[in-house]
């Protein structure tokens, strides 16, 4: 029997390491990668409540984080093509201008 | 002990995943780290009895969502990730000890004995896809339904923005 405490602390070190790869990434499909990562952290803890109170709302959650989640990847990277086709990078510190 | 064992290997495989995605400069080899850490995260979903959620996490994420991912890579010829143009000290300032300041809460919630170190009831195959299905078509089926409009949204969003511009 594992303790809840230690799954919340183990979705800590996941949500910490997604913001972490967000702030210093430079590469856009890297910081997309951390935000994806982000939600598996937060999915973790969903499961992880849903299973210590029983209740099955919990994991209904985590299928929408999911959906939602599959839908931003798809809009995200069609804009990232959509950012490289105009500019030619990936690198975020080059993509600071609204105007070309 | 067999769950605490299989418990801490899939948490070390899942932390290592999330660490080698941070340390790796090739976008390609971040991806494959986050498929690892997803197929760990698919193992903890196991212990902790929610075997469809398990079996989504690998199909829709670990599956699709990384194809995408990897495919979009190959697609834009992402190479090695340049250098930052400029560091951050404030980054350094706020970040180092905020990092010391969760693991010292991460020991405390441990280590101290509270309500949230009741055990979970592990491996009691709570969650099959028929009790799933029954909240999703019963309480959640609105919430069910905006979804299918979403990822419709999302198809055609993604089918504009990807597209080649005419040229004029």
């Amino acid at each position: 029997m594992i303790p809840l405490s230690f799954y919340l602390v183990l979705s800590a070190i996941l949500f910490a390491c997604g913001v972490a790869g967000f702030l210093i990434k430079r590469n856009i499909i890297t910081i997309f990668m951390s935000i994806e990562l982000m939600l598996n952290a937060v999915n973790l803890s969903f499961v992880a409540f849903a299973a210590h109170w029983q209740v099955l709302s919990g994991q209904v959650f985590v299928f929408f984080v999911m959906v939602v989640a599959a839908a931003e990847a798809a809009v995200g990277l069609a804009i990232i093509i959509a950012v490289f086709r105009t500019r030619e990078t990936l690198n975020v510190d080059r993509v600071n201008l609204l105007k070309l | 002990m067999l769950h605490y064992i299989l418990f801490f290997l899939f948490a070390a495989l899942a932390v290592g995943g999330a660490v080698n995605l941070l340390a790796q400069r090739h976008p390609i080899a971040s991806a494959l780290s986050l498929i690892v850490v997803m197929g760990s995260l698919a193992g903890e979903y196991m212990l902790l009895g929610a075997e469809f959620v398990a079996a989504v996490q690998v199909i829709v994420y670990a599956g699709a969502i990384m194809v995408l991912f990897v495919f979009v890579i190959m697609l834009l010829n992402a190479g090695e990730e340049e250098r930052s143009l400029k560091g951050s000290k404030v980054a350094i300032a706020i970040g180092v000890p905020a990092m010391l300041a969760g693991l010292i809460m991460a020991i405390w919630t441990l280590t101290r004995h509270n309500p949230a170190n009741t055990p979970v009831g592990v491996g009691a195959m709570y969650g099959p896809a028929i009790a799933i299905a029954d909240q999703l078509f019963r309480p959640f089926l609105l919430a069910f339904e905006i979804t299918s409009v979403l990822i419709l949204i999302a198809i055609m969003g993604a089918v504009v923005l990807a597209r080649k511009e005419e040229q004029q």
